[in-house]
């Protein structure tokens, strides 16, 4: 082992400078790969399984909800099997709970203590879901963050703010938009952002698209 | 609100009022401190999981703990005027929780 990345090793490293964390995290990768505990294609894998999950997944399962009533129920009552029958992979998550915007309820989720996050479903958390201005004010003051995603929620709106503290992820199924009565399930997906998916906005509006 | 997992025979139930607890000791604790020492009421029982503060050093997590969902009052937990209806949900393991008035 080397405390600086060689060439030395049929894989290529980053030629610029490298933080600390990165060439100890590039050391501890050699020595694994040296003592065999894993091999060059296990890391790729790993790369492709984590580049393959996207917004996208979480905005298919919205839009099948939006024109599947059946299905919705299903999504909330069984998230994982909901996910199966959709060829979307959530084994990860130990437990994963759908939350189902109203008009009277809204939810928004935060998890302070560090970035838990629906990975599978939505793909690596944004960096202001790991910001610590996020994480404080999404509790202490949740209508403040959505005013500044441009939400203002009615006063006689609940908000409900999940702290995602353990091994629980949540999913906020927001509101399908208003005008966008037969819509195609594909159209719809374009509707549901990231963001709505946290919570902390709506899906767009239909005259983005149309 | 939507769940995959069964409730098991917690010590409290929906509708339970619940204190959390102020321990303050070393180590991976899941409990948060804005809401040490706040009171709620148990929203749902999520079921045993394995306890987070033996896996956070390199324990094997027994025995599981029972984890709840629980809801505050935004007004109750920060005491500066909120929306009324506006809550917080936080999960938290029964270990953490004592029965409140």
């Amino acid at each position: 082992m080397s405390d600086v990345p060689s060439d030395a090793h049929g894989h290529d490293h980053p030629k610029h400078e490298l933080s600390y964390y990165a060439k100890r995290i590039y050391a501890i990768r050699d020595l694994l790969l040296e003592k065999g505990v894993i091999t060059d294609k296990d890391i790729q894998c790993q790369i492709e399984y984590q580049e393959a999950r996207s917004p996208a997944n979480g905005a298919k399962l919205v839009a099948r909800a939006w024109v599947d009533p059946v299905f919705k129920t299903r999504l909330i009552n069984d998230p994982k099997r909901a996910c199966a029958e959709i060829d979307i992979d959530a084994t990860s998550i130990n437990e994963f709970v759908v939350l189902e915007n109203t008009e009277k309820v809204r939810h928004m989720v935060v998890c302070t203590l560090c970035s838990c996050y629906p990975r599978p479903i939505l793909g690596r958390p944004p960096d202001w879901y790991k910001s610590l201005n996020y994480r404080q004010r999404a509790v202490n003051d949740p209508r403040g963050v959505m005013r500044e995603f441009g939400l203002v929620p009615d006063d006689g709106v609940e908000v409900r703010v999940h702290d995602s503290t353990a091994d629980i992820r949540y999913l906020v199924l927001p509101l399908r938009p208003n005008g966008t009565e037969g819509w195609s399930e594909e159209e719809l997906a374009k509707l549901v952002t990231r963001d709505s998916m946290i919570g902390v906005t709506d899906a767009l509006p239909a005259a983005t698209l149309k | 609100m939507g769940r995959a997992v069964s409730p098991s025979s917690g010590k409290f139930k929906p509708g339970d009022r619940v204190r959390v607890r102020t321990d303050d000791r070393p180590g991976h604790i899941r409990t948060p401190w804005y809401i040490r020492g706040k009171t709620g009421w148990i929203e749902r029982t999520y079921g045993e999981f394995l306890n987070p503060e033996s896996l956070g050093h390199g324990g094997n997590g027994l025995p599981k703990r029972t984890l709840y969902l629980v809801a505050f009052n935004q007004t109750d937990v920060w005491g500066a005027p909120q929306a009324p209806k506006d809550k917080i949900l936080v999960d938290i393991f029964e270990h953490w929780l004592d029965r409140a008035a």
